[in-house]
């Protein structure tokens, strides 16, 4: 399929007829400035801040919240997916909690945190480790479950010991479901650092943009979000070229050949 | 009755049940040491389930089970295990699923590749060593679970209708195949089939298994067919005919009543 459409050119021609249609409608007078800046005004202050250097303190807190968040939060959450996964008594006693815990909206969470752990960067971390530990904890778990248990009777008929299926079946057979949730784990845990900011902080791009909103200053706001959206594709880049090297025994999805 | 070493496999008065239902009951059954039997039924007679217990995978709710003389706790780590469904594990490859046993046995991962590669010629498969089993066609993943399970170099062989997913050609190749090799180093084998066909050709005995519930042995005929044989044309002897008919009077019955459930 990528041989035949140079899927790339459509990307970035997408961007620029919507970009494009943004701007002209804005200068055209059919949308107002105040509330939807231009996208060459919000990329001229993109420039301006780095530029003038102060913004990359923010980024550099607001990403270091973020790697903290997705490496404590997926750290957590695999953790405990294998313990509940693999021991039944733990499963059992714990799953009422594991319940409860999850049907709280856990942005609900955000003020308390920052009663708890202050104004710094722990309260934006915690934050983001919640909302990503459900989310690699529920996937792990599944993969552990989803076990198929012929490939596992396998194993053991092989001589396979405890430690050897942890490592040669369970792991890889969880893998999949792991890494899936990485990527969606990554949008989670700058969805933490960002409202925690957001909600009281020194620093941070969360702070940004809340300063920016403070004063009306739509531009700001949308130049906040544009540097955090090119910010996550990159770690999305990264976590996809990961989960590419480690999953090549899979077989291709069928859609593809068709094509 | 007194276990010997001489036996592969003894199981006495074994019964299982799972719930009310029972699956075998008080099943006798003798393998000797190299001998090849296979065990014929209708489906859902519990043939499975027999060979489960002969590996340790599940253990009888009633009654003993001896493997070379010794009363089976655990797994049977004497038997390799061939089943029925792919069970290789799909994130190796041929070569690491080859020799995934003796990684599991302590071997170094560089020594278990080199004598993974040694049977994956030994099963045809030279060229395919870096393939994953879904880039194998059903044939070649069989040949890859018989190398990963002959490498042990078990002396009980454990198959549970290894070929029944095989096209007929194929089928006849792996199971002249498999004549071959256990040939060469005389195990115990066995071999769960409801193909009376192929149990015949590849057996030194049949037991016939009553259908389900509480399937139990109802026959036992030696073969008296010659070897080395070819699967192929083995099957168009008279005596092989001979043989077919006088069991098949018997699995018929069988048959006609796990229909009829």
């Amino acid at each position: 399929m990528p041989a035949r459409h140079p899927v790339r050119l459509y990307q970035i021609g997408l961007l620029i007829v919507a970009l494009s249609a943004w701007e002209s409608l804005v200068s055209l007078g059919v949308v107002d400035e105040f509330f939807f800046p231009r996208p060459s005004a919000i990329l001229l202050r993109v420039v301006d801040w780095l530029i003038k250097g102060e913004v990359y303190r923010h980024l550099t807190i607001t990403l270091t919240e973020t790697l903290l968040a997705f490496v404590l939060g997926t750290g957590l959450g695999i953790g405990m997916g294998f313990w509940l996964g693999l021991v039944p008594l733990a499963r059992v006693v714990l799953d009422p909690y594991i319940k409860a815990f999850n049907a709280i909206p856990r942005i609900i969470l955000a003020p308390i945190f920052t009663l708890w752990f202050g104004l710094g960067i722990l309260s934006k971390v915690v934050l983001g480790t919640t909302l990503v530990f459900f989310l690699a904890f529920f996937n792990t778990y599944e993969g552990i479950r989803e076990v198929n248990p012929m490939v596992l009777a396998n194993a053991r008929m092989l001589g396979a010991e405890w430690h050897h299926l942890l490592r040669h079946v369970y792991l890889p057979s969880a893998a999949g479901w792991i890494l899936s949730s990485l990527r969606t784990s990554i949008g989670f845990a700058v969805v933490g650092a960002v409202v925690g900011e957001f909600l009281g902080a020194a620093a941070g791009i969360g702070y940004l943009i809340a300063q920016a909103e403070g004063v009306f200053d739509s531009t700001g706001v949308f130049a906040g979000m544009g540097l955090l959206v090119f910010f996550v594709l990159i770690l999305d880049m990264v976590v996809s070229q990961v989960e590419q090297r480690l999953l090549v025994w899979r077989p291709a999805p069928l859609m593809e050949e068709q094509a | 009755m007194t276990p010997s070493a001489q036996t592969a496999v003894d199981l006495q008065d074994v019964t299982m049940r799972f719930g009310n239902y029972v699956a075998l009951d008080q099943v006798a059954l003798r393998i000797q040491e190299g001998e090849f039997v296979a065990i014929v039924g209708p489906t859902g007679c519990g043939k499975s389930t027999l060979l489960n217990i002969m590996a340790g995978l599940l253990s009888p709710s009633a009654g003993r089970v001896y493997i070379f003389g010794q009363a089976l706790q655990g797994l049977n780590r004497q038997a390799g295990y061939l089943f029925q469904q792919d069970a290789l594990l799909p994130w190796k490859t041929a070569t690491d699923n080859v020799g995934a046993g003796l990684l599991f046995r302590g071997m170094s991962l560089s020594q278990s590749r080199e004598r993974a590669r040694v049977w994956l010629e030994k099963v045809g498969l030279q060229g395919f060593e870096q393939h994953y089993p879904h880039q194998l066609s059903g044939g070649m993943k069989k040949r890859v679970s018989l190398a990963q399970t002959l490498i042990l170099n078990p002396r009980l062989l454990l198959m549970d209708e290894p070929f029944s997913a095989l096209d007929i050609q194929t089928r006849q190749l792996m199971e002249n195949e498999l004549l071959r090799l256990w040939q060469e180093e005389a195990k115990s084998v066995c071999f769960i089939t409801h193909d009376l066909e192929e149990a015949i050709a590849l057996a030194d005995r049949v037991i016939v298994f009553s259908a389900g519930p509480a399937a139990h042995p109802i026959g036992d005929f030696p073969i008296p067919l010659a070897r080395p044989r070819d699967v192929a044309e083995v099957r168009l002897t008279e005596t092989f005919l001979e043989i077919y008919r006088e069991i098949w009077s018997i699995l018929r019955g069988e048959v006609l009543k796990s229909y009829a459930r």
